[in-house]
């Protein structure tokens, strides 16, 4: 693999063949990205897929369609899809297998003419880049198939991944084959070129430089890009009176803001998780949102393990308004509204005796649950090593207040770090748009430059951007997808996707890496560099050159382009990260009359989230996160308002009823969705749906919250009215039933009860001893010297989906559309369930389900073709080809985790979703049964690199799709024959069960129950 | 009332017993045996190609071994198809005339490659690797045939599945030392399946796990 | 010559008659059953029955014809509900065919001498239910030229072959075989009657086609004797199959793990369920075509009587099924079966179960009364009410079990779409058409048998 790396990073040598054969396009464009500029630049650009039809040879490929079903045909057309490169171009002789009474028609092989180095057809290559998301960046590695990123793996060596992903990350490959992105630079919505578009914008540019860029604006996103910021300085210098703004709809004001207050400048802080033994989140999802959550949740769960002996846990205290993932695995979770929040942190902090400036009223907390003190004592013995968090939705009053709380618990410099901002320019985005539009309505915006974002759609409520835009000449957007903004545009540039394009970026800890493409821009689209650089002459210059002139300057390094080669290697720019600051609290912090105040009695309180997987809508159009269950609520395919049981009884609504929510002068019309564990009088909903343009994913999905922003309350009031309507909104939920029958699924214990009995989660079912069977065990062992097993840590999962989005992508798994969700169909291989204990204060438990392996598979004996049989090494194997969809299987699955293809889900009919396809693995089509197979094409490639070089296979050499993206590393697979593998050991852990064994299917699956760490000085309930 | 049927129908019975039962399992035997007709399976059935290339010149006459040109077949299941500049590294200084190559001089001239017709098939849900089928000391030969005897390339084999299971069930039946793997003259000795054990035992082929689904199926 | 024959056959009259008064001479017989075909006229509810037939039929078709071009998406089904529909109905129609094997060869075995005027039509309808039950299985895959290729998997080049631990496949064999033999069954107890249609037939075409399907059958000694022999033969064959059939088909359910299905007195407790639905439907035809075609004397009120003990036997038998179901799971004391009854009974479906128990075991219950007995309105309705009462046994069977089982976080419902109606609807039109056909073109009472059912001595001139 480092060979590979580095050939990625070798590639600024041109490779002097010219390639026109279009199957050597794909396969050398990471290879060799300058050689392929001129063949962007043919019009229609690179639209290589339909060219491998053409390679399959379309007419025989028509004709076997018509020799067949229909029905067969699409079983196999899409072969395209998933086979090694130059099989690709064999879709049609899919059809031998079709039936074998057919005479396989003709297919070609089209050799290279001059073969590229370093390229093995069939062999994968990973290269390290970094994804952007909130001017913030994670460090990943890119899986390739001849020259198609496939799939996203978490960089182990970038400390914002240690290899893990969030389902974000996994799932942003999707869009990179998005069918519905924008594809043409578009002039009043008629296609344009490039070349076009910058002769227009050089005469609205000379016109500004006469007057200094007066009339001149740019609106970004975030910049966390340092290049990208030094271009937008020089832009900056060429038009001194221009003005650059920054706005995106889930921007960290509140956080940067409470720096400032606290600190005087808006440093950006980071924490060190794995040091703090006790933990207190104020409405922080910090582990399954926002800048850092995997290393956070990584560092979290390392302190969970329980390993050989241990019995010390570290402690999270939980206060949120609504359940998070974080708020699921807490020891203590208390739910409260934002104000009692609030009153909650200053009498804690008044407990701990922070020197604050109080006012006049100081709101009282009322302590019911008894957690003040206990909770005040427990963080001043855990000393330095303590840690509060506040939520980034918080008021900046409340970060202060944390950062005085971490101060005055010494926490500053172990559990706690400050860094320059990660921003370029870290602003408070909300008045910078404030400013944009006012000046915009004052006809002082002659050039307004928007790059990325949508700020038509999720500008607050009260600024009107559309209007705004009609006061500009010249308006031109960058963006990935054509949306409500494009439409209200003059110009819109298509923007190239991460894996496109060149860039850089810093992490949560400020770690600074290189984002280097993998593939030509399928389209013809430009980066933000590439815009703001033809903007300041720098047009048709490599990106790539300009990035390497700024980090030279940046480092000493003698020889930069080792440096560099390592970079990309890497991931990460060596000891490019800022150094720690040492800040000192403006002590006391002055707290307003209006923190902490309680709302009305008639009102409630809203509460606006960025939705967990959709983001702040970006992502409307993934369809792998539209269908992914929300980790709490369990819903697909919508937003909702979410409201407790108590809520919803005094309201006197139920589920999917739609109620409108106003707010003084807006409103907006939701359907309800209850959730245990929500504070009451709490209404929070999620921000990014209810698109009216964007691809045929996201438009039309749940409903748009954004009218009840306003810059001064972006995320939540507590002035709130509900009106109740009569008209029902259906939400598809992939889970009905949200107890667990006392069957004994997920096994949990206290701390305490767990140091009594650490086998305690060995004696809840009655099971016959093993050796009561008729079954002869042997049959069960295997004769290969290994035999694959799963442990799954239900003390690490915090559920949030990150193996199922990238189970999807290794397994081709199609998406079904919410309809489908509705009628039961979904096809995660691996789901989470969740269950509560009650309706109120109820516990929350996350249990991945991923095929069980059951030694004794019931599955297995009902099939009466045999498509679904145990292999040597304990596999349930399944043969896609050989199923006839007789479902007894399903049926017969008591763990039910196989899925069925009721329709011809696999897309087999747009092209550029086939490029994303794991060419290892069959697409299956209608009428066949899927499910996991422990990545069995993964165990193969391995298993067959083990026998050519002649050594057993190593422990960790495979690692199954979720076992990898895990932030947690709650998941372990590996050889159970193997006394010294990790799996082995966890199974041998006294908390190791298995579910339903009662039935004696004796799974390989199996789990490690939870224990839980709550502080005995608060008696829970 | 006069008979509609006379004596003489009678035969009709007897004869449709008897004439039913043959027409029956002549039908049978056809169904049972069409995929095994080379008609079907195209077995030494060659295919038009671009260029009429000789195995038999190339690896008889010349004696080029088989990794000379198909260079990934130990490393990858592609057992890899040659470049163009592949053939040029000769043909550019000898046959440098020859009619015959004008389409491989073209290729290399214009760089658009040549398209060769693909001889063996399989569908696209077996999952073939030919890295460990050569390494595990399985012979070109054992399914390509005597390719060094082949003017024109042509299947050897049906690669229908019950022939690929007559490997995987007693694979003692058909391995040979590695080393002899890209040898075309290679003759099984008399006692290939005592001789065959002791390979499979020695190159750790796990006979037990060669008829996984998985073990082709992915 | 048929006299000498029955003549030697005559063992004994057994009181009381099996016939009405109308039939008094073989000719008489002979005339009224030959007379039902061999006419120009037809009645009016025939064709009116025909048509809804047809017009069923061709639902049927379009139902089909969209699942095969969509998938087996168009029905209610998901995951855990994997079966509705299909296999309900599948079992249903299975299981009405029960009857006409049981008359026409357990009976015979037992020299049961009433049986004679319903066997035949109870056959045609066994053959036509079972066509209907055997539609399921091969659509329900929504690929039936790949279930039919993989069951039956000749050409075979792959070296693998089916899976026999699979009761689906012991299905397949089951009932083709229970078909194969009904049918020949059947066949051949209308060679005979179909013979003397050839010798009645007036017009040609009528003669021919009869004279062919009549095989040459002259009535001599030898063949009424080697009839006699291959009919026994075949009873006795037909007869393990009676019980077999539907043995094997509750196996499909008791083999699997899932509570509800995996029982072992499934069994038993299907046969009866079989005998019991089966005997309903063929009351709920003969009662309306005796009237039809005045065939009161042939299944007289004695016929129908029977018919209606061996329902409260059948029936009886199977409310004791639904009870050891619930004391099982009582006495298993396994947590998921309890949890599986009490959800039957007071879960999503409960309404369904209530109404089973009523349909099955209460109203059948009237048949105590001889007068409800050999009164047809009452044995019409409660010949209806079980056919019901049946169906929501399988929809109990295979939903309820299904919907909630092991994993409360994958539990969900079923609910048929307008496309599952559809088919089922389709195959009552086909069995209704197929059975009216039959009844116009063939003999649709076993004359020759019945004849010898005539006090001794009388005979035709």
């Amino acid at each position: 693999m480092t060979a590979s790396n580095l050939t990625a990073s070798n590639e600024a040598e041109p490779n002097e063949a010219e390639p026109n054969e279009v199957g050597q396009t794909i396969s050398r464009k990471q290879l060799n990205l300058d050689d392929l500029r001129g063949r962007l630049a043919r019009p229609g650009g690179p639209a290589y897929w339909r060219s491998l039809d053409e390679l399959a040879g379309t007419e025989e490929f028509e004709a076997m369609l018509h020799r067949e079903f229909p029905e067969q045909a699409s079983e196999w057309s899409d072969g395209v899809s998933r086979r090694n490169f130059l099989k690709l171009m064999g879709a049609s002789l899919a059809f031998g297998g079709l039936s074998n009474c057919t005479i396989q028609p003709e297919e070609k092989i089209v050799p290279w003419v001059r073969a590229p180095e370093n390229l093995i057809p069939g062999k994968p290559l990973y290269y390290a880049t970094a994804m952007t998301l909130g001017g913030v960046g994670t460090g990943v590695l890119v899986e390739s198939h001849m020259g198609r990123p496939t799939k996203i793996e978490g960089n182990p060596e970038h400390p914002s991944s240690l290899g893990g992903t969030d389902a974000i990350t996994q799932a942003s490959i999707l869009d990179l084959y998005d069918p519905d992105r924008a594809t043409a630079v578009k002039n009043a919505g008629r296609i344009a070129t490039w070349g076009g578009f910058l002769q227009n914008l050089d005469q609205e540019l000379t016109l500004q430089r006469s007057q200094k860029g007066k009339g001149l604006r740019i609106l970004t996103e975030t910049v966390g890009s340092p290049t990208l910021g030094q271009q937008l300085s020089f832009l900056l210098e060429e038009f001194p009176e221009a003005r650059w703004h920054q706005y995106e709809p889930a921007a960290r004001d509140n956080v940067r803001t409470g720096a400032a207050l606290a600190f005087g400048e808006p440093v950006n802080t980071y924490f060190d998780v794995a040091k703090a033994d006790v933990i207190l989140s104020l409405d922080a999802d910090i582990f399954n949102s926002g800048a850092g959550s995997v290393r956070y949740a990584r560092d979290y769960a390392a302190r969970r393990r329980l390993r050989n002996g241990e019995s010390e846990l570290n402690r999270l205290y939980v206060v949120e308004t609504s359940p998070s993932s974080t708020g699921s695995i807490a020891d203590h979770r208390l739910a409260l509204d934002s104000a009692a929040i609030e009153a909650f942190a200053l009498a804690l902090a008044g407990k701990l005796g922070v020197k604050l400036e109080n006012s006049p009223e100081q709101p009282s907390y009322d302590d019911r649950a008894g957690w003040i003190d206990a909770l005040a004592a427990d963080l001043r013995n855990a000393g330095a090593a303590s840690l509060v968090v506040v939520g980034d939705q918080q008021a900046p009053i409340l970060h202060a207040l944390g950062h005085a709380i971490n101060q005055s618990l010494g926490n500053i410099g172990t559990t706690v770090h400050y860094t320059d901002p990660l921003e370029v320019d870290p602003v408070d985005e909300s008045r910078s748009m404030h400013e944009l539009v006012a000046s915009m309505l004052a006809d002082e915006v002659e050039v307004l430059i928007i790059v990325g974002g949508n700020p038509v759609f999720d500008a607050p409520g009260d600024l009107d951007f559309t209007e705004a835009m009609e006061h500009v000449g010249f308006r031109a957007q960058l963006s990935f997808y054509e949306n409500e903004t494009s439409e209200r545009c003059h110009w819109h540039v298509p923007q190239s996707h991460y894996l496109e394009a060149w860039s850089d970026i810093r992490a949560y800890d400020s770690t600074a890496s290189i984002v280097q493409p993998l593939i030509q821009p399928l389209y013809n689209s430009k980066s933000a560099h590439e815009l703001i650089g033809a903007m300041i002459g720098q047009a048709g210059l490599p990106i790539r050159d300009i990035l390497r002139e700024y980090w030279q300057q940046e480092t000493f390094a003698d020889d930069f382009d080792e440096f560099w080669v390592r970079a990309l290697h890497d991931g990460l720019l060596a000891d490019m990260a800022f150094d720690r600051r040492r800040v000192r609290l403006r002590s006391p912090i002055k707290i307003s009359r209006e923190f902490g105040r309680p709302r009305g009695d008639d009102k409630f309180e809203l509460a606006m989230r960025p939705d967990p997987l959709i983001w702040d809508g970006r992502f409307v159009n993934n369809g792998w996160l539209q269908e992914t269950p929300k980790p709490i609520t369990k819903l697909t395919w919508d937003n909702a308002a979410l409201m407790s049981p108590t809520t919803a009884e005094r309201m006197g609504v139920d589920n999917e009823q739609v109620i409108d929510l106003t707010l003084p002068g807006r409103s907006a019309l939701a359907p309800v969705w209850i959730v245990p564990g929500q504070a009451d009088g709490v209404i929070t909903v999620q921000l990014g749906y209810g698109r009216r343009v964007t691809g045929r994913v996201g438009t039309g999905a749940g409903f748009d919250a954004g009218p009840l922003r306003t810059s001064a309350q972006m995320w939540g009031a507590r002035d709130l009215k509900v009106i109740k309507t009569y008209d029902r909104h259906p939400l598809a939920c992939t889970q009905d039933h949200h107890s667990m029958e006392d069957r004994h699924l997920v096994r949990h214990a206290d701390l305490d009860h767990y140091r009594h009995h650490p086998d305690f989660a060995q004696h809840e079912t009655h099971e016959s001893p093993a050796s009561l069977t008729l079954y002869n065990t042997n049959e069960f062992s295997s004769t290969t010297g290994n035999a694959w097993g799963m442990a799954i840590d239900l003390n690490a999962c915090i559920g949030c989906n990150a193996c199922a989005v990238a189970c999807q992508a290794e397994n081709n798994i199609p998406i079904v559309g919410k309809e489908e969700v509705l009628n039961g169909r979904e096809m995660a291989w691996i789901r989470v369930d969740r269950y509560y204990t009650d309706l109120d204060d109820p516990e929350i438990f996350h249990q991945p389900m991923p095929c069980q392996q059951c030694e004794n598979a019931p599955c297995e004996l009902v099939c009466p073709v045999g498509a679904t049989t145990h292999s040597e090494e304990g596999l349930n194997d399944m043969a896609y080809n050989r199923c006839v969809g007789t479902r007894y299987c399903s049926n017969n699955c008591p763990y039910k985790v196989r899925r069925f293809n009721f329709f011809q889900y696999a897309d087999r009919d747009t092209p550029s979703l086939k490029l994303q396809r794991n060419p290892d693995v069959t697409v299956r089509s209608r009428g066949v049964m899927e499910k996991c197979t422990y990545c069995t094409q993964r165990i193969n490639a391995v298993r067959i690199t083990a026998k050519k070089r002649g050594t057993p296979i190593l422990d960790g050499e495979i690692k199954t799709a979720c076992e990898q993206a895990c932030p947690t590393e709650a998941i372990v697979f590996g050889n159970i024959l193997d006394a010294e593998s990790r799996v082995t050991d966890w199974k041998a852990s006294s908390r190791n069960y298995g579910i339903l064994t009662d039935l004696n299917t004796r799974p390989r699956t199996t789990y490690l129950a939870r224990v839980r760490n709550p502080n005995p000085a608060i008696d829970k309930g | 009332m006069p008979q509609i049927f006379g004596r003489s129908f009678n035969w009709f019975a007897n004869v449709s017993i008897v004439g039913g039962i043959a027409v029956a399992s002549l039908l049978l035997g056809i169904l049972l045996n069409i995929n095994r007709l080379d008609y079907v399976s195209q077995v030494g059935v060659p295919k038009s190609q671009p260029v009429p290339f000789s195995h038999k010149h190339h690896v008889a006459g010349l004696g080029i071994d088989c990794r000379y040109c198909h260079t990934t077949v130990e490393e990858t299941a592609f057992a890899g198809i040659p470049p163009t500049e592949t053939c040029m590294s000769c043909h550019s200084l000898i046959w440098t005339e020859a009619p015959m190559l004008e389409p491989v001089r073209a290729s290399f001239r214009d760089n658009t490659p040549l398209h060769w017709t693909r001889i063996h098939d399989l569908p696209d849900f077996a999952y073939f690797r030919h890295d460990i089928h050569v390494s595990q000391g399985i012979g070109c030969q054992t399914c390509h045939g005597n390719v060094d005897a082949m003017p024109l390339m042509a299947k050897a084999q049906t690669l229908n599945m019950e022939w690929c299971l007559e490997c995987h069930r007693a694979p003692e039946k058909f391995i040979r030392p590695r080393e002899e793997v890209f040898n075309m003259k290679w003759v099984p000795p008399h006692d290939q399946t005592a001789a065959g054990l002791a390979l499979v035992k020695e190159y750790q082929v796990q006979t037990s796990q060669l008829t996984d689904c998985s073990v082709c199926h992915l | 010559m048929s006299e000498q024959v029955t003549s030697t056959r005559q063992q004994y009259t057994p009181p009381p008659p099996e016939l009405g008064p109308g039939q008094t001479s073989h000719t008489s017989i002979t005339d009224k059953i030959t007379s039902i075909v061999l006419t120009p006229h037809t009645p009016i509810q025939w064709f009116i029955v025909v048509f809804i037939g047809l017009s069923l039929v061709g639902l049927l078709q379009v139902s089909i014809a969209y699942l095969l071009y969509e998938g087996i998406g168009i029905w209610g089904l998901n995951v855990p509900i994997g079966w509705g529909f299909a296999i309900i109905h599948f079992v249903w129609w299975i299981g009405i065919g029960h009857a006409g094997t049981l008359i026409s060869a357990i009976l015979l075995l037992f020299r049961q001498k009433w049986r004679t005027s319903i066997n035949r039509s109870a056959e045609a309808m066994t053959i036509f239910a079972v066509m209907c039950a055997g539609m399921f299985p091969l659509i329900h895959t929504g690929r039936p030229w790949l279930a039919a290729y993989w069951l039956f998997p000749y050409p075979n080049s792959m070296g693998v072959w089916p899976q026999f631990r699979s009761p689906l496949i012991w299905d397949v064999f089951a009932v083709s075989t229970y078909f194969t033999v009904s049918l020949v069954f059947w066949f051949l107890g209308m060679v005979p009657d179909l013979a003397s249609f050839r010798d009645r037939a007036q017009n040609r075409v009528a003669k021919v086609v009869y004279g062919i399907l009549a095989m040459g059958w002259r009535g001599s000694a030898v063949h009424w004797e080697r009839y006699e022999m291959t009919s026994l033969m075949l009873a006795g064959l037909a007869t393990p199959l009676v019980l077999s059939v539907h043995s094997v088909i509750s196996l499909d359910f008791a083999v699997s793990i899932l509570p509800g299905w995996h029982t072992t007195i499934f069994p038993p407790y299907f046969v009866a369920g079989a005998i019991y639905a089966g005997f309903a439907m063929v009351l709920i035809l003969v009662i309306p075509l005796r009237k039809l075609y005045g065939l009161q004397d042939f299944i007289t009120l004695r016929h129908l009587e029977n018919m209606g003990k061996v329902m409260l036997t059948a029936g009886l038998i199977v409310a004791y099924g639904y009870f050891m179901e619930q004391f099982i799971a009582w006495y298993s004391a396994n947590e998921y079966e309890v949890y599986m009854m009490q959800n039957r009974m007071f879960g999503p479906y409960g309404s369904f179960y209530w109404a089973l128990v009523l349909c099955n075991i209460i109203i059948p219950q009237l048949l105590w009364s001889k007068r409800v007995r050999r009164n047809t309105v009452w044995l019409m309705i409660i010949s209806i009410v079980i056919s019901v009462g049946m169906w929501l046994e399988r929809f109990v069977i295979v939903v309820t079990s299904l919907h909630a089982d092991f994993m409360p976080s994958s539990w969900d419902m079923f609910y048929p779409t307008f496309w599952d109606w559809a088919t089922y609807a389709g195959t009552i039109g086909f069995f209704l058409l197929a059975f009216f056909l039959f009844v116009r073109g063939m003999p649709l009472i076993a004359a020759h048998e019945v004849r010898t059912l005539l006090p001794f001595g009388k005979k035709g001139k």
